[in-house]
């Protein structure tokens, strides 16, 4: 593991983006043939407003599976937030700031119990992640029937629709955060130490490296994440949405993203870079399909497809690595 | 992901299944006396029978989850599993008769097939359990959809619903005995049965630890497959079941892999594999049941059942994990 150590994005990489290239070439050709445009304006800034919203919860899930850990309670983590965001804020420009604070501050809170429950009480981390996202379901659901709340008007404004050229505020946002996640992964003690976290726990216990609040952190700053998904989203849909976490199958495609973009389930390897073509990969699909309007129950099938079999590609590469 | 740390073999695994069987009918106990002194007549005997057949669905579910799990995986496809199996049975029985007994065949094995795949991607692509079975999930989700253009078609004939829905009527002492009771019956031996046989023990020596049971010589990859056949077996049944009591519709299976899964934790089988026993994993959805028809007469809200079922997870896992530690 000491290799992960030294270069902990560079190994694959590299593959993502060539699959992206690859896929917007024959993406555009079908797009052409049948008649339509794949890199118009206004498909170019839907493909990058979905890359946000599922970029921002996947740069959060990288910092879990490289530190060996997962995190299936995202979906609800971001419902959650559009409605504490929404709710608090209930349109006034004046709430915007503790309206954002405080879906910050609850996702925070659920990611510090993951962590603790992953850590501290010992709970294989599909389970936990599962067992809270079970919790927040129940409180979803008991609690809203539909839309609730509504975002600051400035929120929608600037993160919600404002747009440089053809790049969105949001994409900018999803940039910033995954140069900031890039940054503490590479370059900072804690980024080092949850590598060596994922890579083999025992080793980075007995080399002085606290594993448990290594992964505590881990969890916090992949909640964080998705909260502030859920921000983006309720300054899109302009209000609290208990359903668009599960709905738009957050949880699977940041884990599915985080995969394609090269990073071991196992934990110890992976980077933000290569998370960010896994998510421009997976909007580009998106983009492909909606411009040739394929039925969306096709769409949710080969969406199925494309996650196994990129998860089994990936897979066999890395024993092919091994062996 | 940790699960790797915590596989250890049962060392004596005789005692850890009785033992672990205790703590179940103590907390299935206390519900039946809470339920009995909310509602009285519960306990008489027709009620009873026909809660355990309407329990019946879930406890298969529970039953073909165990497999999977103590061999150490998870099957999140179950649900979906259910509500394809029910919508096909709609359209292909389209409410005639003589259809009943080849679409029974039929889906089980669909159910066998869909295991199968599972199984064979799980352990031949080495994708992670968790991803194939939520992939097949939106596939089978979304194929279900496409096949009947988004509202369900066709009918269940009678022939089909009586299983899930009908029982053997005055018979002396017990009043009624669902079919669906009966069925439950017959598959719970079967199953209790097949934990016993040499590949039971198998199961349990891979969720234990694969690399020993490998090097023992058990094709690890072979039985982790069989499980996921099971579990999709045990779909199909619950299947037609929950077709016969409840009837078609695209909600049929929603949430069951959920409930199947806290069921098994709630029995006593370490997740992660290696421990726990199948009667256990069938007590922990009767208790599960129980709760919820509980939390009914005491008027919560259904939309707080996945609370309750997170709850649950959490608790029994922590308790368990704590113990473990102080021993």
């Amino acid at each position: 593991m000491s290799l992960a150590l030294s270069r902990p994005a560079r190994s694959a990489a590299p593959g993502v983006f060539v699959a992206l290239a690859l896929t917007l070439a024959v993406g555009w050709l079908l797009v052409t043939i049948d008649g339509g445009q794949l890199f118009s304006q206004s498909t170019t800034v839907s493909l990058l407003h979905v890359a946000a919203g599922l970029g921002l919860v996947a740069v959060g899930q990288t910092m879990v599976i490289i530190g060996g850990s997962l995190d299936l309670s995202v979906a609800y983590v971001l419902s959650l937030s559009t409605l504490v965001a929404a709710e608090a804020m209930n349109g006034r420009d004046g709430a915007l700031l503790p309206g954002a604070g405080l879906a910050l501050a609850v996702s925070a809170a659920i990611g510090l119990l993951n962590g603790v429950l992953v850590t501290k009480v010992r709970i294989n981390a599909f389970i936990a992640t599962v067992g809270v996202g079970l919790l927040l379901k129940g409180y979803l659901e008991n609690g809203y029937d539909g839309p609730a709340g509504k975002a600051a008007p400035a929120l929608v404004r600037t993160l919600g629709y404002q747009r440089i050229g053809p790049v969105p505020v949001s994409f900018l946002l999803l940039l910033a955060v995954a140069a900031a996640a890039w940054f503490a992964l590479t370059r900072t003690r804690f980024g080092h130490h949850l590598i060596a976290v994922g890579g083999d726990p025992e080793v980075a216990r007995l080399s002085g490296v606290r594993n448990d609040r290594i992964l505590v952190t881990a969890h916090v700053l992949c909640s964080l994440c998705a909260g502030l998904a859920g921000i983006y989203l309720a300054a899109r849909l302009g209000a609290g949405a208990p359903r668009v976490g599960t709905e738009g199958l957050y949880d699977l495609e940041s884990i599915a993203a985080v995969v394609l973009g090269g990073a071991a389930l196992a934990g110890g390897r992976g980077g933000v870079a290569g998370t960010v073509g896994g998510v421009l990969l997976l909007a580009s699909i998106d983009a492909i399909f909606n411009q040739l309007e394929v039925d969306a129950f096709v769409k949710q099938v080969i969406r199925g497809v494309i996650i196994i079999a990129a998860v089994a590609v990936y897979a066999r590469r890395a024993l092919r690595k091994a062996a | 992901m940790r699960i790797a740390e915590r596989r250890r073999l049962p060392v004596r695994p005789g005692r850890s299944r009785s033992g672990s069987l205790l703590p179940i009918l103590a907390i299935l106990v206390a519900l039946l006396v809470a339920l009995t002194l909310r509602q009285p007549d519960f306990l008489s005997p027709p009620s009873l029978m026909s809660f355990l057949g309407r329990s019946a669905p879930i406890i298969l579910l529970a039953a073909g989850q165990y497999f999977v799990i103590v061999a150490g995986e998870f099957d999140l496809s179950v649900g979906s599993l259910v509500t394809a199996q029910v919508v096909v049975a709609a359209r292909l029985i389209d409410s005639e008769p003589s259809r009943t007994w080849p679409v029974i065949l039929l889906l089980l094995a669909f159910g066998a097939a869909v295991g199968l795949a599972n199984g064979l991607i799980t352990t031949r692509l080495r994708v992670p359990s968790f991803i194939t079975t939520l992939g097949m999930y939106l596939i089978l989700v979304g194929a279900v959809y496409l096949w009947s253009d988004g509202a369900p078609k066709g009918g269940l004939a009678e022939e089909f619903r009586r299983f899930g829905r009908r029982a053997f009527e005055d018979v002396p002492l017990l009043g009624r005995i669902p079919y669906a009771l009966l069925v439950l019956l017959v598959v719970a031996g079967l199953a209790a049965l097949l934990t016993r046989s040499d590949f039971g023990q198998t199961l349990v020596a891979v969720g234990g630890n694969p690399r020993t049971a490998e090097l023992s010589g058990v094709r690890v990859r072979s039985v982790k497959t069989a499980a996921f056949v099971l579990s999709g077996l045990s779909a199909a049944v619950a299947a037609i079941l929950i077709g016969g009591y409840s009837g078609v519709s695209f909600q049929a299976g929603a949430g069951l892999e959920f409930g199947a899964i806290t069921a098994v934790v709630l029995g006593g089988v370490a997740l992660g594999g290696g421990r726990g026993s199948v009667v256990g994993a069938m007590l922990g959805a009767l208790t599960l049941e129980t709760l919820f028809t509980l939390m009914n007469f005491y008027g919560v809200s259904g939309a707080l059942r996945s609370t309750v079922q997170g709850a649950i997870i959490l608790l029994a896992l922590a308790v368990s994990s704590v113990r473990s530690v102080s021993r």
